[in-house]
């Protein structure tokens, strides 16, 4: 049990953006091996990066963007893109849903519940995401194989529409259950929300008008941070859809990639910058937090 | 009473969409179907077929790749954090990195098989530059391959090991280094009773995590090796996928359901290390 909290405790710091500390000063002579270890891995990281750039945009005559004007038009491109934000857009809302008031109560009134929601929140960060949908298949399958015409059939198979496949969004919010967690009950520890809603409670505001009027102006970052992790987790997921059988967006990269290889890269390349962008977004929401909280 | 309610769309949640479709795999991977009458019956078929042959050599691949790419990655992660948090002028170098290392350690999967496939793979940028132009070739690495798939896979491990490592570094003070050079401890002495002791957990924590996701991989591997390559991962989607084999859907369950099991035997491994460590500090 304290093994899988500590293993918690060195997740969070994924996506944020550490403070500051103090620098002890380096030793004479001892930081040859420092810069070799930066060279090395700054050329193993770096030219992945070029070389996709470079490979999208030469030509036999020299250099041009036109692989990259090519993508909006390109067959199933708008498609599985809009398919893929649509499911980013559902899975962050469910999410938050579910979460923010499991996170709130069982920091204010459920305590006693924290290692097990812990447990629970944890275990998609070690369990592989192709055994979890082995299994929800398996449970998909039981509709024709037993519950054929019934209701719950037409729920199952309804859950299954190839245009908006809302399986989907119900496995990635277990996807991204320790992301959203770690981000919420950081934001709910960081506010001393305890004080402050009973600061609410006594002056006689009741517990949705807490939750509504204290809890989420105050959870507002966490909130943000959450969901840009979890449409970044969305938009990259490939598994899942995969092994369901439904078309987004990463796997109609590796469907076109056989054919049109400088457009799957090119796109490929776009995906990061996507990435890039949504992760700054982050780190800006977490400085601004952190100049507002020491000034 | 009305708080405890609260909490139960939460364990409602959990229980449907995580535990049931686990709980699902462990017992439907105990069910056969009859190649002939198509009837279903118990039976330990799956699970003794996925211990032999091809499906032995998928499982023993997947935790050799992973085993080497989680500890290459830890390796390199460290050192790449301690090089970033000690570097002198290093505050623009330090923010480069840790935002760099939080987009890559995100982006896995297909765009990351492209990306490499662009870089060495066949028609690549770099294969063509090697080849071609310097006339050096490749030395016989191929991108399509168990090595290959180990350096792509590093590209997202580093990553995530410098993230989850630098928190724990700079917990580490800087006090207790002054405190040990002041009472004339070198540096490996210092290292071996003061910062390694106090590093060994969050470590030893942020090389499973690494295990873990290397273990799980599959978007990359699909993209990169289709299944001429032994990895569970993409066994499983192979068995799935099968039409041909009656009871191959069963078989996809006991491999997936191997996985589960041999990643709980992992944290079981983990937790017990912790222990360890945590008693030795005390």
């Amino acid at each position: 049990m304290a093994g899988v909290t500590a293993l918690a405790e060195s997740v969070a710091g994924a996506g944020g953006v550490a403070p500051e500390t103090p620098v002890r000063p380096g030793r004479r002579g001892a930081g040859a091996w420092r810069y070799a270890v930066l060279a090395v891995l700054g050329v193993y990281f770096l030219v992945p990066i070029a070389a996709s750039v470079w490979f999208t945009v030469r030509e036999r005559d020299g250099v041009s963007l036109e692989t990259y004007a090519e993508i909006p038009g390109a067959e199933g491109f708008a498609e599985s893109l809009t398919r893929s934000l649509a499911l980013a857009g559902l899975t962050v809302v469910l999410a938050l849903l579910l979460m923010v008031p499991t996170v709130v109560l069982v920091n204010l009134r459920l305590p006693r519940l924290r290692t097990t929601v812990e447990l629970l929140t944890l275990m998609p960060l070690v369990l592989p995401p192709i055994a979890l949908v082995v299994g929800v298949r398996s449970v998909l399958s039981w509709a024709p194989d037993y519950f054929l015409n019934t209701p719950l059939a037409e729920v199952f198979f309804a859950l299954q529409e190839p245009a908006l496949p809302w399986i989907l969004v119900f496995v990635y919010v277990v996807l991204a259950l320790p992301f959203v967690y770690r981000a919420l009950d950081a934001g709910v520890r960081g506010a001393d929300l305890r004080t402050l809603s009973e600061a609410a409670r006594n002056l006689g505001a009741s517990w949705p008008r807490v939750l509504v009027s204290v809890v989420l102006p105050v959870l507002r970052t966490s909130v943000l941070n959450a969901s840009f992790i979890t449409v970044a987790l969305v938009l990259g997921e490939f598994t899942v859809a995969n092994i369901l059988g439904f078309e987004t967006f990463p796997t109609w990269i590796l469907r076109i990639g056989g054919s049109q290889p400088q457009l799957s890269v090119a796109v490929s390349v776009l995906s990061l910058l996507v990435t890039w962008v949504l992760l700054l977004m982050i780190s800006a929401l977490d400085r601004q937090r952190g100049a507002k909280e020491s000034s | 009473m009305l708080t405890v309610l609260g909490a139960l769309p939460f364990f409602l949640y959990v229980t449907v969409f995580l535990l049931l479709p686990i709980g699902v795999l462990a017992v439907e991977a105990f069910r056969a179907t009859d190649p002939v009458t198509f009837e279903e019956s118990w039976s330990t078929d799956s699970i003794v077929a996925v211990t032999e042959g091809a499906y032995r050599r998928a499982y023993l691949g997947s935790l050799q790749l992973s085993a080497i790419t989680a500890l290459l990655g830890a390796v390199l992660g460290l050192a790449l954090a301690v090089a970033i948090l000690r570097a002198k002028r290093g505050r623009l170098l330090r923010r480069l990195v840790l935002t760099a290392s939080g987009v890559l350690a995100n982006f896995g999967g297909i765009p990351l098989a492209f990306a490499f496939i662009a870089t060495i793979g066949g028609q690549g940028v770099v294969t063509a530059l090697l080849t071609e132009t310097l006339g050096l070739g490749l030395g016989g690495f191929s991108l399509y391959s168990m090595a290959g798939l180990a350096v792509v896979y590093l590209y997202f491990l580093i990553p995530l090991m410098v993230l989850t490592i630098v928190p724990a570094l700079e917990a580490l003070r800087p006090q207790w280094r002054e405190a040990a050079d002041n009472l004339g401890a070198t540096g490996w002495q210092y290292w071996r009773h003061v910062g390694g002791p106090v590093l060994a957990p969050p470590v030893i924590g942020a090389t499973m995590l690494l295990f873990a996701s290397a273990f799980a991989a599959y978007a990359t591997a699909r993209a990169l090796v289709g299944s001429s390559v032994p990895l569970v991962t993409l066994q499983i989607a192979d068995a799935l996928s099968s039409n041909v084999v009656i009871g191959s859907e069963n078989l996809g369950k006991a491999l997936a359901l191997g996985m589960v099991l041999l990643i709980g035997l992992v944290m079981i491994f983990y937790a017990w290390v912790q222990r360890r460590t945590q008693r030795w500090l005390a």
